[in-house]
């Protein structure tokens, strides 16, 4: 069992958790996840390290509530315990010489923070490019805003109620070509991570993707994340989740994401059920 | 017992006990063990045909060489303790072992009977006793000596290795990526042919001898050798297993509903997906399943579709039914419960419906040509022979890889397709480092797997003990 240390709510729908893991903790490294199983019954889901912190022995993840785990685990409080947290899992994030721009899309900017943050801590420049649907998604402003300053930061909004109005990849084209970085990291939804690539591969600068397939067991035992780059098939799980984003078949990624979305359904209605009938 | 002059005699002429198995139509429906096992008067009448002979060849063919006329005597003076206890020398799995190893290539498929009419049924002796657990004598364990040894992955292998060790004395820590202990005998071998309690029952018996495990642990990922090292273990036994499954290579491979076998047996087996939304993971239950390959895991896959609704499910296979590894009594068993058999395919492309899942594969068909390296004759497709056959769920288990885990966890030297290389006692390259099972030799069997973390054990207590 893990214990919840500390619960933090973002928004209506999103939280994190800080979990004890004092082994994990001392391991991770920006880019890579962990797998969690709610309870026995659980299933086992991945979250990329929001933060972590080898003296204190704890990891964070971020989560927002889209089916049944992510809304059974809301109801958990600190001092709750998680049945099983497993990690750290993946390849770091590869961070290659040069200025850059990290691209996060809505709940990705909880995976975005990270890698940004040991980027400008490891000396680079780092451009943060920050995309939600409404201000109120918009996460991890303050952390941000606590290792970048307001040059760096790039907001925007898809229905300009904060920052920019528009998508991620009007600021990425303006950086790109007054050529202010060299490299560009982005995670979030697909349209968002495909649309960031053609956006760098029309300047020839380097794109890579933190992709987000469903995992089962998340070792590279089962093949559930696989995913084509290059026209080759690729664990996300070992191989990932970063991968050269010109080079992702997002049609692919998409259809595998989707694959149970009619089971999602039911599972999160047969869970609500359930709830309905103790609050009566 | 039969006896002239105090003699035993054995009853040759009696045909073999058949296996005690729920009807095909009642057990194909759901996922409760196919095998009852023998009653007590069933192992009885069958330990009498066994001929006690003075150079038994079935010893040989067991890879850890139990001594099967002692075991199946004591069963006959229905001292089943004493029975258990012979077999414990060798083996800490028999209720495993007698249920699934293989035993047509191995114990019985040497055994004298067999010449006559039909070979004595050891598995089934093997597994009447592991059932009884109870019945055991207390294991003897040695004293503490002082010396800590980490086993990574807790499948037959690592299981193997850390119980043999505990016996000797020393204190083992088992680390394991999944929640819970036993490899592939939790997340590939299914309920109906072999009971999770039975798996936890063994990991239990190895947490009485002292063993501890750490789970959620991916080795080479939250530690690794050094630091286990550092900690003061002396020695490290890798029992990692090759779980990584093999691409077909073939357009529409990635489609969604075409799985690796892991996939879907793992969601089954390990994460109870039949039991969906009870259970939070779901799966996929086609009508039309297909299943590639011709081991025990596509048996295990393509019976496992059958349980979960499918209407027509196919192993196909670019062999045809004599050249399948599987053993006998899973194809005779999946047959039995409506399988199709269609040998001769090979897959060339899946296609997807309009709803961009699958919707049918497109296979080759295949004659058997002259032999191949193996012996065996080399299936070459007939040209223009290709046909369309619909599924709506396609599974691919056609083999696995080395697990990717193994070159990360300290460094030594592996093989060109990543298995790690070592000698007949279990060394690697590094003095410190032993490895056994499937992460050594590619994937095997669980008796060989376990045989080989009982050597390393004697290996790692020569050297460390």
């Amino acid at each position: 069992m893990y214990k919840i240390l500390e619960k933090t709510q973002f928004s209506e729908k999103v939280f994190k958790f800080r979990i004890e893991a004092p082994e994990m903790a001392k391991h991770a490294h920006a880019g890579q996840f962990l797998m969690v199983r709610a309870n026995e019954t659980g299933e086992r889901v991945p979250f990329t390290f929001a933060d972590w912190n080898p003296e204190e022995g704890w990891v964070e993840f971020i989560f927002m509530v889209i089916g049944k785990t992510t809304e059974m685990l809301s109801t958990y409080e600190a001092g709750d315990a998680i049945q099983d947290v497993t990690g750290p899992l993946g390849q770091p994030t590869e961070m290659g010489e040069g200025n850059w721009a990290v691209i996060g899309g809505g709940v990705g900017l909880a995976i975005a923070f990270p890698v940004a943050r040991q980027l400008k801590a490891t000396g680079h420049e780092v451009h943060a490019i920050m995309g939600a649907r409404t201000k109120d998604l918009l996460l991890l402003e303050d952390q941000f805003r606590s290792v970048l300053d307001d040059e760096h930061i790039h907001i925007t909004t898809d229905d300009g109620s904060y920052g920019e109005k528009g998508v991620v990849t009007a600021p990425l084209e303006r950086l790109l070509q007054e050529k202010k970085v060299d490299h560009v990291f982005c995670v979030g939804p697909v349209p968002m991570m495909k649309f960031s690539a053609l956006t760098a591969e029309k300047y020839d600068t380097p794109i890579i993707a933190s992709l987000n397939p469903i995992m089962v067991d998340g070792t590279g035992m089962c093949g559930c994340c696989r995913v084509e780059v290059g026209g080759e098939t690729k664990f996300a799980c070992v191989d990932g989740p970063d991968f050269d984003a010109t080079k992702v078949d997002w049609n692919d990624l998409r259809a595998r994401q989707a694959a149970y979305l009619t089971e999602e359904g039911q599972s999160l209605k047969a869970y609500e059920e359930t709830r309905c009938a103790c609050h009566r | 017992m039969p006896q002239v002059n105090g003699r035993y005699i054995p009853n040759v002429k009696a045909p073999r006990t058949a296996d005690n198995e729920e009807p095909a139509d009642v057990r194909a429906k759901d996922f409760r063990p196919v095998d009852k096992g023998f009653t007590k008067e069933m192992a009885i009448a069958e330990a009498n045909r066994c001929l006690d002979c003075k150079n038994p060849l079935c010893v040989q063919g067991c890879p850890v060489n139990i001594n099967i006329p002692r075991f199946i005597e004591a069963i006959r003076a229905e001292e089943f303790g004493r029975g258990l206890d012979i077999i414990h020398e060798a083996s800490m799995l028999p209720a495993v072992c007698g249920r699934v190893c293989p035993q047509e290539n191995q114990c019985e498929g040497v055994c004298v009977m067999g010449k006559r009419s039909e070979p004595v049924a050891i598995g089934q002796l093997e597994r009447f006793l592991g059932d009884q657990p109870e019945l055991a004598s207390e294991t003897k364990v040695a004293p503490r000596n002082g010396k800590k040894v980490a086993v990574v992955g807790s499948g037959p292998s690592g299981i193997a290795c850390a119980g043999e060790l505990a016996r000797n004395g020393f204190d083992v820590t088992v680390f394991e990526a999944f929640f819970t202990g036993g490899g592939v005998l939790v997340y590939g071998i299914p309920e109906f042919r072999l009971p999770k309690a039975v798996v936890k029952r063994e990991i239990d018996g190895l947490k009485d001898l002292g063993v501890k495990f750490e789970y959620n642990s991916v080795v080479g990922r939250i530690t690794d050798a050094d630091e286990l090292f550092e900690k003061g273990f002396d020695a490290i036994y890798i029992a990692t297993g090759a779980g990584l499954p093999k691409l077909l290579n073939i357009p529409g491979e990635n489609l969604p509903n075409v799985f690796f076998a892991n996939e879907y047996l793992t969601r089954v087996n390990l994460m109870k997906a039949n039991n969906f939304p009870e259970y939070d993971t779901p799966t996929k239950h086609g009508k039309n399943v297909i299943v590639f390959g011709g081991g025990n895991v596509a048996m295990d896959a393509v019976r496992t579709a059958k349980r979960l609704g499918a209407e027509r499910a196919i192993i196909a296979y670019r062999r045809t039914e004599e050249e399948m590894p599987a053993r006998r009594a899973e194809l005779h068993h999946a047959k039995a419960e409506g399988v199709e058999v269609m040998p001769l395919v090979s897959p060339l492309e899946f296609i997807a419906g309009e709803d961009g899942t699958v919707c049918a594969v497109r296979v080759q068909k295949m004659e058997l040509g002259e032999p191949d390296d193996s012996g065996r004759r080399r299936p070459v497709p007939i040209e223009g022979a290709i046909e369309e056959i619909p599924c709506d769920v396609a599974i691919s288990a056609i083999g696995t890889n080395a697990n990717p885990f193994a070159k990360m966890i300290g460094d030594i030297k592996l093989n060109k397709w990543g298995y790690i290389e070592a000698d007949d006692e279990g060394r690697t390259s590094d003095p410190r480092i032993w490895a056994g099972g499937d992460i050594v030799t590619g994937a095997a069997t669980v008796i060989l797997a376990m045989g080989a973390g009982k050597t390393a054990a004697a290996s790692i207590t020569k050297h460390l003990g």
